[in-house]
């Protein structure tokens, strides 16, 4: 590992100045740093800034810390209850140890899992080594995107947390060297186009502060499925982020998003279109679940994904439909 | 949180390695306070270049660290507390579990600078010295709830967590909360037992 300092930081105005990395939990940066993909010189760890691990309802939103750790939000009886979605992804991610460690800001920039990107120098990969090539195009793509990849790169966003905030139209709040600034969880992501190793619009030294979720109709009639090879630890081979807003069978509107086969986090409105203003059944969810992975491109061990994800699409649409119906 | 067991002497200081010995033969443990002491060893550990303060089952620790030690090889190769195992030293196999300031975390990817002023519980320091060993503990040997024994250490102290935690609710539910700790002896049977076991009579204790 290169060697590199290490500072506390002791308050969010400080940090976009240094120049150094941050560090929250650590749990992919330090990592990575072991497996000398990250070298960052220097390290400021935001974690010792006061007064950003809230998690509170003001008005219709609902406010997270981005120094909130993933168990505290995993667990939080009135967010589980207005939003299932948003507890279940945290729940469903990690294990305990590493929801105890990592924050939900750092959780959205987590990196891909692609064991080409990970594994080290005699791979091609042109988000480790940018113009090296792609061992995963003619390698083993059982666990890469079917969604949003280029020549360049297939390698799939591997969280949950920004699935579930990107169904909910959630937004960010920054801090960076040119000033304070909203963005929405949507647009953070880059598509990997012909720049791999460019994986969020962030600015250097620019740190998310809060996460803010609008819970109004839509909210409680909210799942997070997530299929994975064993039940428990495990990233999802796809997975689908549903919140309804249901009137008497009918659906008013509908919110989908999909995991763990696309580059980014992946919003359908060609799903959502299909359900809005219908009556819904089981073979109407199927046709949403259809909709959703119409655009897919699989790769050569990846092609199960586009019917498993159809049904994991339709089993959530069903799931939220029927908390719709709890008092 | 139970983190300062009572009856232990108020201060230590990091021991030597041979290695570290060798390297700094003007360092007399035992003699020198302990933060001099650590400035003495910083010398002697090539880029041990920052001061740490933290408290590991119960005791005062005040060392010198190089920014790149996880708190896993902070415990093992400085203080030679062993208890905490390395298994795959990328948060995956929970052999590393300590409790970090009450809560369970890796301790190999903990950066060991992240525990500056906080409180670490071992295994070492689960069961007070002496005395009786940890319901848990206790709960693991009459359940058969090991074979080899290298991820023991770490599987009980996330137990111990999972039933503070209130995450024993039935042997779903403590599989699902235990899942960060691999068991490649697949004594897991045994575990789930033994948790059920051991979360009766911390409530009871």
């Amino acid at each position: 590992m290169q060697r590199f300092t290490y500072t506390q930081a002791r308050s969010a105005e400080a940090v976009p100045g240094t120049g150094a990395r941050i560090i929250a939990g650590g749990t992919t940066l330090y990592d990575l740093m072991k497996l000398d993909i990250e070298t960052p010189a220097a390290l400021l760890d935001v974690t010792t800034i006061p007064g950003l691990d809230g998690i509170a309802f003001a008005g219709d939103e609902l406010v997270f810390g981005a120094l909130a750790r993933m168990s505290d939000a995993a667990e939080h009886p009135e967010v589980l209850r207005r939003c299932p979605l948003l507890t279940e992804s945290l729940a469903k991610a990690a294990s305990q140890q590493l929801r105890n460690m990592a924050t939900l800001g750092g959780n959205l920039l987590q990196r891909t899992r692609c064991p080409y990107f990970r594994n080290g120098a005699h791979y091609p990969c042109n988000k480790r080594a940018p113009g090296s090539g792609c061992a995963a195009r003619e390698g083993l793509d059982r666990g890469h995107a079917l969604l949003g990849g280029s020549e360049a790169c297939i390698a799939v966003y591997p969280g949950d947390w920004a699935v579930a905030l990107v169904a909910m139209d959630a937004t960010l709040d920054l801090l960076g060297p040119r000033g304070a600034r909203s963005l929405k969880v949507a647009a953070l992501h880059r598509l990997p186009g012909d720049a791999p190793q460019q994986e969020t619009v962030l600015e250097p030294g620019e740190m998310i502060l809060r996460i803010r979720v609008p819970i109004g109709p839509i909210g409680r009639a909210s799942t997070y499925h997530k299929i994975r090879d064993r039940e428990s630890y495990a990233f999802a081979l796809v997975s689908a982020a549903v919140a309804l807003d249901m009137e008497q069978g009918v659906v008013r509107e509908a919110r989908i998003a999909l995991g763990g086969v696309a580059t980014r986090p992946w919003r359908v409105p060609e799903a959502e279109a299909v359900l809005a203003g219908r009556r819904l059944d089981r073979a109407l969810a199927l046709e949403a679940g259809r909709a959703a992975f119409a655009a897919a491109r699989p790769g050569r061990h990846n092609g199960f994904k586009v019917m498993l994800g159809t049904e994991a699409v339709a089993d959530a649409v069903m799931i939220a439909a029927e908390r719709s119906q709890r008092p | 949180m139970d983190d300062d067991p009572a009856g232990v002497p108020p201060a230590i200081s990091p021991c030597l390695t041979r290695r570290e010995a060798g390297l700094g033969a003007a360092l007399v443990a035992g003699l020198a306070p302990a933060a001099a002491q650590a400035a003495q060893a910083a010398q002697a550990t090539p880029g041990a270049t920052l001061r740490l303060v933290l408290r590991v089952n119960g005791k005062a620790v005040d060392t010198m660290v190089d920014p790149r030690t996880s708190l896993l090889d902070l415990l093992r190769e400085q203080l030679h507390l062993t208890g905490a195992k390395k298994g795959c030293d990328h948060g995956q196999c929970g052999a590393c579990t300590v409790h970090l300031d009450g809560r369970r975390v890796a301790s190999c990817l903990t950066l060991a600078a992240k525990a500056q002023d906080r409180r670490v519980l071992t295994i070492e320091g689960l069961a007070p010295p002496g005395g009786a060993l940890h319901p848990m503990q206790q709960a693991f040997i009459d359940h058969d709830a090991l074979q080899c024994g290298y991820c023991t250490p770490g599987q009980v102290m996330a137990a111990v967590s999972c039933v503070r935690e209130g995450h024993t609710t039935d042997a779903a539910q403590i599989r699902e909360y235990m899942s960060g700790n691999i068991c490649r002896c697949g004594a897991y049977t045994g575990i789930v037992a033994a948790i059920q076991d051991a979360a009766t009579r911390m409530r009871e204790g």
